[in-house]
């Protein structure tokens, strides 16, 4: 019991203070919003949070490692465009093209990982010529033209109860949860989570001890872009209709919630439950800021201003800690 | 003895150009602890990187337990259970103490589920043979450095060491931690591991060690045992160079010189320990000591780079309240980087620009630069100071280290500082643009500016200072007027430490 104390302490804390935000937001937004505190609401507010989640999921193990990966967002929609046009033009079957989506993610996961791991490109550049790469893809497979997956009615209507039944019950949730756990145990029990932690914290003393340092990095990009082929999926099921060239945004979105969870961006700290709060937080605030009559451009100023103080308390925390243990 | 474990012979290593490594030898019986000293740069870490696979010979034959060896990576070293101990832990400070022992040899189920319950008895059972009482499943960056290096020893062991190099392994440790360490050297050295031991403090060396090897200049010296010999005779191998610089023999400053600059108390802890010093008016003032001594952070405490925790400074008798470099240039201090190239000039910058870079506001009106004055006073001072550069719009990055040197020195001559502090000042310059270097400090000496020199090699301080300031650990262990000073007394001043004092 202390030793949970003590955890909570010592490595939880901002988790803590994350979901004691995301609860009074959650309460607040019940009390002065109108109709805010409603079942149909609290689907609209899971309907942001799958795709976010899911990206949000990936970045979570890259972010850790001290990189990042700006690219998600527009690996979502490409992987969606290039999924949906095989449907409708090849006429492949709905499965093979959700999991070539999640391929087509992995993908651009493995030219971001060789970039940054063998050729040495910083993370942000890289990532960012893969965003828009991605983006160009995903216009030229369309044609420019907007990729519509079938709808509810459709014979193939089925993948949309992966993540909203018929009669608005949001399965997504469980999908999200399930993904989150599969995350944390990647994280927390297997190699690939070890050495995610061990190369943010010191990659020089980790490639000394011998470990394959450029692998294990590729294999985290891989992991970020397979996750936004899943979040491609859940925003297809979600949203229908993907729009060429779009998908900007979103990854700040993710990286959003991600700091907000309090996952540090200097790498070696983080945790996949923060991620999944810090998601919620955002999801929220997107979903509930009209309800007490600020417009979306609001929501942009205040998730700016929720990023940044996320930032400035890890800065403040790692500062914290530096002058404990040089006084120590 | 039987024959040896190790036996390096002739190893030579070239960086571009530099010979960091002209012929180095070493050899080491199982079971002893044989000391490796010299100066800074003598060469002692390039032959360790070169021992533990992380740089490669380029001359030379190493034997290992009667085979060639040949490293290509640090990995291959390790595998054969030769491991370093490093001077700058290298840790992964968000991982627990069982993880880091085991980073890259993970107990595995099912090759990639992580089995941490085993590592963590596993890493328990290690500490309980050696006599450690550290939790395996603690964080490591919540230990004391002391406890982060037993862990990192342990990690040595579990490899099945059979050389183990020590680098400097006592400079952040507590009395006690030194001797808890030292009885796990003995220990290891009952079950026959070879120990490589480099440190500079004499009286471990005294204390554990069974031979001293010394090197000087990248070449190896000699080898001598430790019993048959004293810490003069060390230290006199270790210096004993042919002095090729005329040493001065007589200060230049006149008694009654005005003090411009009083340091008092000051206190960064742990680098800078209660520091007092003055200096005189036309005054070069030599800062000798062994690396990490605490020269640099005193320099750059004064400096207003970093905050001290205590102390005050006075500046021509008046107390000068120095929070930020902006306070320092505004009392007429300038700052020579030791690193000049990240911490000196802008390289990308022209010659021009980088010389007015703390005196812009001289040259500008309305937050207009002029550039046809700035132009001139550049001009001025290049060919003053005789930098060789086609033009003032040259960028910087394409000068030679010494006329890098000297634009910064105009730097602060267009500023109009009147003390300048020169860390390390010929670094990285070769030996005609060093003595330039020499001429030109000499020159502002005698215009009455005030020079803080500090330098680590001895030959560059007997050669310009008036007067020399040892410090060791953070400590002040000594001054000495120039007339009295030689490299031994200073050596002796720069190992001497708090407890053995």
């Amino acid at each position: 019991m202390n030793d949970i104390i003590e955890n909570i302490k010592t490595k939880g804390m901002q988790k803590f203070i994350a979901l004691g935000a995301l609860i009074v937001l959650y309460i607040a937004f019940s009390v002065f919003g109108t109709n805010f505190f409603t079942v149909d609401t609290l689907v609209s507010i899971f309907d942001a949070s799958y795709y976010i989640g899911f990206l949000a999921i990936g970045v979570t193990f890259v972010i850790i490692t001290g990189g990042i990966d700006l690219s998600i967002g527009t690996v979502m929609m490409c992987s969606a465009i290039v999924g949906g046009t095989l449907y409708n033009n090849a006429g492949l079957p709905l499965w093979l093209c959700l999991i070539i989506i999640i391929l087509v993610g992995g993908i651009f996961g493995l030219g971001n990982g060789i970039m940054v791991s063998r050729l040495k490109l910083p993370p942000f550049i890289a990532t960012l010529g893969t965003m828009m790469v991605a983006s160009g893809v995903g216009s030229i497979v369309s044609n420019v033209q907007s990729t519509t997956f079938p709808m509810r009615s459709a014979a193939d209507g089925w993948y949309k109860d992966i993540f909203r039944t018929a009669d608005n019950f949001p399965t997504g949730i469980f999908v999200l949860i399930a993904f989150t756990v599969v995350a944390v145990i990647l994280l927390n029990k297997t190699v690939i989570g070890r050495y995610t932690f061990a190369i943010g914290s010191n990659k020089e003393a980790t490639r000394l001890s011998g470990v394959n340092v450029q692998k294990w990095e590729t294999v985290v990009y891989v992991l970020s872009g397979l996750f936004a082929g899943l979040a491609g999926i859940a925003y297809a099921a979600t949203y229908t209709t993907i729009l060429p060239g779009a998908g900007q945004g979103f990854e700040l979105q993710a990286i959003a919630g991600v700091v907000v969870g309090g996952t540090s961006l200097s790498g070696g700290v983080g945790s996949i439950i923060g991620t999944f709060i810090g998601v919620f937080i955002m999801s929220v605030l997107k979903i509930g800021l009209p309800y007490v009559d600020l417009q979306p451009h609001y929501q942009t100023l205040i998730t700016g201003i929720v990023v940044i103080g996320a930032v400035l308390l890890d800065i403040y925390r790692s500062k914290k800690e530096k002058s404990v243990k040089q006084k120590s | 003895m039987q024959t040896p474990i190790l036996k390096m012979q002739h190893i030579t290593k070239e960086f571009t150009g530099v010979k960091a490594l002209k012929d180095a030898n070493l050899d080491l019986y199982a079971g002893e602890v044989h000391a490796l000293v010299g100066e800074n740069g003598a060469g002692k870490s390039t032959l360790m990187k070169i021992l533990t696979g992380i740089h490669q010979k380029n001359g030379g034959t190493i034997e290992f337990m009667g085979k060639p060896l040949h490293l290509k990576s640090p990995k291959e070293a390790q595998d054969m259970g030769i491991i370093i101990v490093h001077q700058e832990l290298n840790m992964m400070n968000h991982l627990s103490v069982a993880e880091n022992i085991f980073i890259g040899r993970e107990e595995k189920k099912l090759g990639f589920w992580l089995d941490d319950k085993s590592i963590n008895q596993k890493t328990a059972e290690l500490f309980q043979k050696l006599g450690i009482s550290i939790s395996p499943t603690e964080t490591i960056g919540n230990l004391t450095v002391g406890k982060q290096q037993m862990v990192e020893i342990a990690k040595a062991i579990s490899y099945h060491a059979k050389i183990i190099i020590f680098d400097e392994p006592t400079a952040a440790l507590t009395e006690t931690e030194i001797n808890e360490l030292f009885c796990m050297i003995a220990d290891l050295k009952k079950k026959g591991v070879g120990m490589i031991y480099i440190s500079h403090r004499m009286d471990e060396i005294e204390r554990i060690t069974d031979r001293v090897t010394v090197m000087r200049d990248g070449e190896y010296i000699g080898t001598v045992n430790t019993k048959d010999t004293t810490k003069d005779e060390i230290i006199n191998m270790m210096v004993g160079r042919v002095i090729y610089e005329d040493p001065k023999t007589q200060s230049t400053v006149s008694d009654d010189a005005e003090t411009v600059l009083q340091v008092n108390n000051l206190t960064m802890y742990p680098h800078v320990k209660n520091a007092s010093f003055s200096l005189k008016k036309g005054e070069i003032l030599g800062f000798a000591g062994l690396m990490g001594a605490g020269r640099t952070e005193l320099a750059r405490a004064i400096f207003g780079a970093d905050k001290p925790d205590s102390g005050t400074v006075f500046i021509h008798g008046k107390r000068a309240e120095i929070s930020s470099p902006m306070d320092a240039v505004a009392n007429g201090i300038g700052y020579l980087s030791e690193d000049r190239k990240r911490y000196g000039v802008a390289v990308d910058l022209s010659v021009s620009e980088n010389s007015v870079m703390p005196s812009l506001k001289k040259f500008s009106s309305l937050g207009f630069v002029n550039s046809a004055a700035i132009h001139k006073v550049s001009s001025e001072y290049c060919e003053k100071l005789k930098t060789k550069t086609p033009s003032v719009h040259q960028l910087v990055r394409n000068l030679s280290g010494g006329n890098q040197q000297k634009v910064v020195i105009a730097k602060w001559l267009i500023q109009n500082s009147e003390i300048l502090i020169f860390d390390e000042p010929t670094r990285g310059i070769d030996v005609g643009a060093k003595s330039e270097i020499y001429t030109l400090m000499n020159e502002l000496a005698q215009m009455g500016k005030s020079i803080i020199m500090i330098s680590s090699e001895l030959t560059e301080v007997l050669r310009m200072s008036d007067r020399i300031i040892v410090m060791c650990e953070g400590r002040i262990t000594g001054e000495l007027d120039i007339k009295d000073a030689n490299q031994e007394e200073i050596m002796k001043l720069a190992t001497k430490r708090e407890s053995a004092g």
